[in-house]
Order: structure tokens, then C-alpha cells, then sequence
């Protein structure tokens, strides 16, 4: 028997399994950073965490963090170098899975972060970040995002974070993890891999702007373990990131 | 060469208006957010802010005017996300309308490194595919001299000032910085000038004692200063612990041109300088925030 866990919880587990021993990771903020932490105190303990500040870490930092600048995430790293210096490994091919968010999506894992007109007027969003060089470079990446049909569209205005198209050097989207399940990208198109207990194939259908293909034997998300929502728990001891009032992305 | 300055007075000489100043290039550490209000202090006007993601410290520079174009991976505030002073001058055009060079992290750093190395140009496969680098005024597509897939050339950024916050540095501007650098080295490299904040000036015997922990020689530095809590609510490693609400606190102020002005009298224009900041944040608050611990390093033995 596991207790009652939030869907950001669900999510959290989600990116976690994501992760396989032994890779290298380009971690991001929020989710995918309790993600890493989890994936390593559970079934990847040999995982490697890289941070676009230039911070190697090889463990979890041991406090609450807001930011991956913050002071105990330099406390016990493996490095810190530079951003440039862990960009070019990236770039170089080394990274092996890499965790985006956006405020958009469409069916080829293209992501907007820059600006949308979704709405009528201009609305301008704060930029890439690291997300398009993760996106670009990586052996793959794991995208995270609300599922809400604004932010889930047949074409997004602005392509911040390429996904699948034809010519691409290597990687690209392989899973997206929402708020209502887990998603094959590595196909180039959109196929339900699990919804989360409790969500309809019409209530995905109603949150998705496009063309969805959700098979009839889709099963739920594995639930969190007892032993994950204790590391969750720790990690994240006043559901900061995890409780369910938290936007992703 | 004296290079010791007060902030005001550093910022008088050296960051003129129509300048492109590098600044919050460790990323979310060691903002330089003391420089950045002095900035608006004194009413620069027309600079071009360059940065990976820049924080809310960009966020204010727009809201108070001072800023014309931002070259930049990401504007807005980590914390809470969106930069409503980001977003009111490229949507509305208010207090005035700013261009923005959208990047990545990566070809802002390369764009950098490329001026830190005195080359045109440096190449990448980072962003192919993406609108970022479509139509961009420095990124081009350009042909592998030896046979390989086409690339990327980012164009090389020249910054005309780096403002560059770090735990420690001699009179001479030689600077030890550890923890986060992000691009830090980069644009200290690059930029014509560089204006050094360090939380202590120390003797030049400590900078010698670890010279592999000094990433921007004295040479390169236009000015040091003396500010100890000149990055906060910023974190630096080992001085300061990040000061989460003053973040939150901002964003909200923020949503309304009435609320970030306000917000721009309380903690900038109605105070003369850094000392005054911190005084208005209060000394509870600043022992909350001020690191007691240690956790040195391993000594490294440097003897010949």
C-alpha cells in the first residue's frame, strides 16, 4: 500500500524512470531536478548530473534548492566549470537524456518558450534558456509540461526547442510526461504510453489541440512506491515543487 | 594603475550611455544587483544588456528605462517566471520599446568565447532546426572547410562593459571566484572593460596562494569594488545564501507599471547606495542570510 500522492509527485517518478544507470543527464530545474535525485537513490545510482551553470554532480545535493545557482548545489559536486565547457559535452555527444519544459508543444515535440499569439495579442515569454541546446544536442530529451489544449497545439507560433524534423544529427523528443500521462515522442508522432490513474482517454482528447492516438489496452502510470514519495518527501519536505498548486515546465 | 572605486563612482566613469553591459553571468548566483540599481540610479539610458538568463536583474534595468536592446538566452525572473517589466517593453512598448536578440545559452556563450579568443566567429550545431537561429542578425549557416554537415557560425559579442560579482580579489584586480561561473570568464575576456565587485579586497599574498582560482587576471580589470552583500538577494558560495522572498516579492510588484515603480523608489531611487539597502533589509535579515559556517577546501600544496 502506498499513501495519497500529489500529480506532480506522480510526474517527479515519471522523469525519474526516465533516467537509466550509468547516464549522463542535463538536468533541469523543478521536476526532472527531484527526478535525477530520485532516479539516483533508486535504480540509476551511477548516473551523472549535468547543470548549464558548468556544475557536474554525480549526488543529489543534501539541501532544499530553488535554483540550480544555489549554494548547496555546489557542496559536494564532482566540478564547476564553465556553461560553455558543459555545452560542449553536450554538444560533443556525451549527454545521453536531457529534460525540457515549455509553454507550448505540437506533435513533433517542438517547443515555444520565446512568444505566442495563442490568445489574440503578443505575449511574450522569457526565451530558451538552456532548453534549445538540450533540445538540439542531446541523446534525447524528456519534455514536461501542463496538459492544457492552449499549450498543446498543431503548430507552435515560435519553435524555441526543435523536436523532429528531417536532417536532425542526432536525439530528439522521446517521452513527454503532462499532467494527465506519459507520451511517445520518438516517432515523430504523439502516442499515449500510460495515462495517470484516474485520467480518460476523453479528458486527454479534450485537453490536446491535435490528433492523438491513445490504443485501448493504454495502461495507467505506474504509481509512486512507498520508497519514492519517502525520497520525494525528503527532497522536497514542504511540497515546494511537488504539491499540486506548483506549475511545471 | 589605482583601480579601487566606489561603486558610484565606478559606474560614473565607466558605464556610459548606449553601452552593452555584460551582467548576471554566473546565472542565478552572484547577480550583481547593488551595480544594477546604481545603474538606474544614475539614469543610463540606451544600453544594450547582455547576459545568458539574466534574472530578474534585466527585468528591473527595463522597467526603469535605462535599457534599449537585450542580447539574451532568457529574461524573466526564476522564481516566479514570467518578467512583467520584460514583457510590458517588448509587448507594449513601455516605458519604451526594447530589440531583443533572442539566443540560447549556449550561443550567448559562444558568441562570448568568440571575442574572448579574438575571432570573428565560433561554430556550432546547437539550434538547427529551431527558429532562434532563423533570419538571426549574428547567427548564419555556414559550410564545414572539411567536408562536414553545415553548421552554425555565432558572430562574436563584444561587450563594451562585464560587471562581474566574486567572493574575493587584490587591489590590483586580481579575482577569485568559486562555485557558479556560468560565463563569467567569457565575458570578462571579451569585454573591453571589466568592473570587478568583490565582497572583500584581500592582500595580494592570498590571490598568489591559489593562483588556479583566479579566473580574471588583474589586467583585464578596470575597476574593483569593495561591496560586500553587493549581490544579494542573489547567493554567493561561501557569503551569502539566496534570499528566495525579496524574488516572489518583486514579481508580484511587478505585475502593474504603478507597482514596479513603486517598488523602484523603495529599493532603489529612494536609497544612495548599497550600505542603505542593506539597512533596509534589516539585520535579521541579513544574519539569516550571512554563511558562519566553514567548509574550506583541501589545501593544495604549492610548493616548488
Amino acid at each position: 500500500m502506498t499513501s495519497r500522492y500529489t500529480r506532480r509527485e506522480l510526474m517527479v517518478v515519471a522523469a525519474a524512470r526516465e533516467i537509466r544507470d550509468h547516464e549522463v543527464v542535463f538536468v533541469g530545474m523543478r521536476l526532472p531536478l527531484l527526478g535525477f535525485g530520485l532516479a539516483k537513490a533508486t535504480h540509476a545510482p551511477h548516473a551523472i548530473g549535468l547543470f548549464e551553470n558548468g556544475v557536474i554532480r554525480d549526488r543529489p545535493a543534501e539541501a532544499f534548492i530553488y535554483t540550480m545557482g544555489d549554494p548547496p548545489n555546489i557542496v559536494g559536486a564532482v566540478a564547476c566549470l564553465g556553461l560553455v565547457d558543459v555545452m560542449s559535452l553536450l554538444q560533443q555527444g556525451r549527454v545521453d537524456v536531457g529534460f525540457i519544459g515549455g509553454a507550448e508543444v505540437d506533435p513533433l515535440g517542438n517547443l515555444n518558450t520565446t512568444r505566442t499569439s495563442s490568445s489574440g495579442a503578443l505575449t511574450r515569454l522569457p526565451g530558451s534558456g538552456g532548453a534549445g541546446d538540450i533540445a538540439s544536442l542531446a541523446g534525447r530529451t524528456v519534455l514536461i509540461m501542463e496538459h492544457e489544449p492552449r499549450r498543446f497545439r498543431e503548430r507552435v507560433d515560435y519553435v524555441t526547442s526543435p523536436g523532429h524534423f528531417p536532417g536532425r544529427r542526432r536525439g530528439g523528443p522521446a517521452t513527454l510526461i503532462t499532467t494527465l500521462g506519459v507520451f511517445d515522442l520518438s516517432t515523430g508522432r504523439v502516442r499515449a504510453a500510460s495515462l495517470h490513474p484516474g485520467v480518460t482517454p476523453q479528458q486527454v482528447r479534450e485537453a490536446t489541440g491535435f490528433a492523438i492516438t491513445i490504443e485501448d489496452r493504454t495502461p495507467a502510470t505506474a504509481i509512486p512506491t512507498a520508497d519514492e514519495l519517502a525520497y520525494i518527501r525528503h527532497a522536497d519536505p514542504d511540497g515546494f515543487w511537488t504539491g499540486d498548486s506548483m506549475k511545471t515546465g | 594603475m589605482k583601480l579601487k572605486r566606489s561603486l558610484r563612482e565606478a559606474i560614473a566613469e565607466q558605464v556610459h550611455d548606449g553601452d552593452a553591459i555584460a551582467l548576471g553571468l554566473a546565472l542565478e548566483s552572484g547577480i550583481p544587483f547593488a551595480a544594477v540599481h546604481e545603474i538606474i540610479r544614475q539614469q543610463r539610458r540606451d544600453l544594450t544588456l547582455i547576459g545568458p538568463i539574466s534574472d530578474m536583474a534585466f527585468d528591473q534595468m527595463i522597467a526603469a528605462g535605462t535599457v534599449a536592446k537585450v542580447i539574451a538566452a532568457w529574461v524573466g525572473n526564476v522564481a516566479g517566471g514570467s518578467g512583467y517589466g520584460f514583457r510590458r517593453a517588448y509587448e507594449q512598448g513601455q516605458p519604451r520599446r526594447i530589440v531583443m536578440e533572442d539566443h540560447s545559452n549556449f550561443t550567448v556563450g559562444l558568441a562570448l568565447k568568440a571575442a574572448a579568443m579574438g575571432l570573428p566567429y565560433l561554430p556550432t550545431f546547437t539550434g538547427i532546426g529551431g527558429d532562434i537561429v532563423r533570419g538571426h542578425p549574428r547567427i548564419r549557416p555556414i559550410g564545414d572547410p572539411f567536408g562536414g554537415p553545415d553548421l552554425l557560425a555565432v558572430g562574436a559579442l563584444r561587450p563594451d562593459v562585464a560587471i562581474i560579482h566574486v567572493q574575493r580579489a587584490d587591489a590590483q584586480g586580481n579575482a577569485h571566484l568559486w562555485g557558479n561561473l556560468g560565463l563569467t570568464v567569457e565575458a570578462a575576456y571579451a569585454a573591453r572593460q571589466t568592473i570587478v565587485i568583490c565582497e572583500e579586497v584581500v592582500p595580494e599574498a592570498v590571490i598568489r596562494s591559489d593562483p588556479n582560482r583566479t579566473v580574471i587576471p588583474g589586467f583585464l580589470v578596470s575597476a574593483v569594488v569593495e561591496e560586500p552583500g553587493g549581490a544579494l538577494p542573489s547567493s554567493v558560495q561561501g557569503y551569502w545564501r539566496r534570499d528566495f522572498e525579496p524574488f516572489l516579492a518583486y514579481h508580484r510588484m511587478s505585475r502593474t507599471p504603478e507597482g514596479v515603480q513603486s517598488w523602484l523608489r523603495e529599493w532603489v531611487l529612494d536609497l544612495p547606495d548599497r550600505a542603505a539597502y542593506l539597512q533596509h533589509m534589516g539585520e535579521a535579515n541579513l544574519a539569516r542570510l550571512r554563511v558562519s559556517e566553514r567548509r574550506p577546501a583541501a589545501e593544495a600544496n604549492f610548493a616548488p
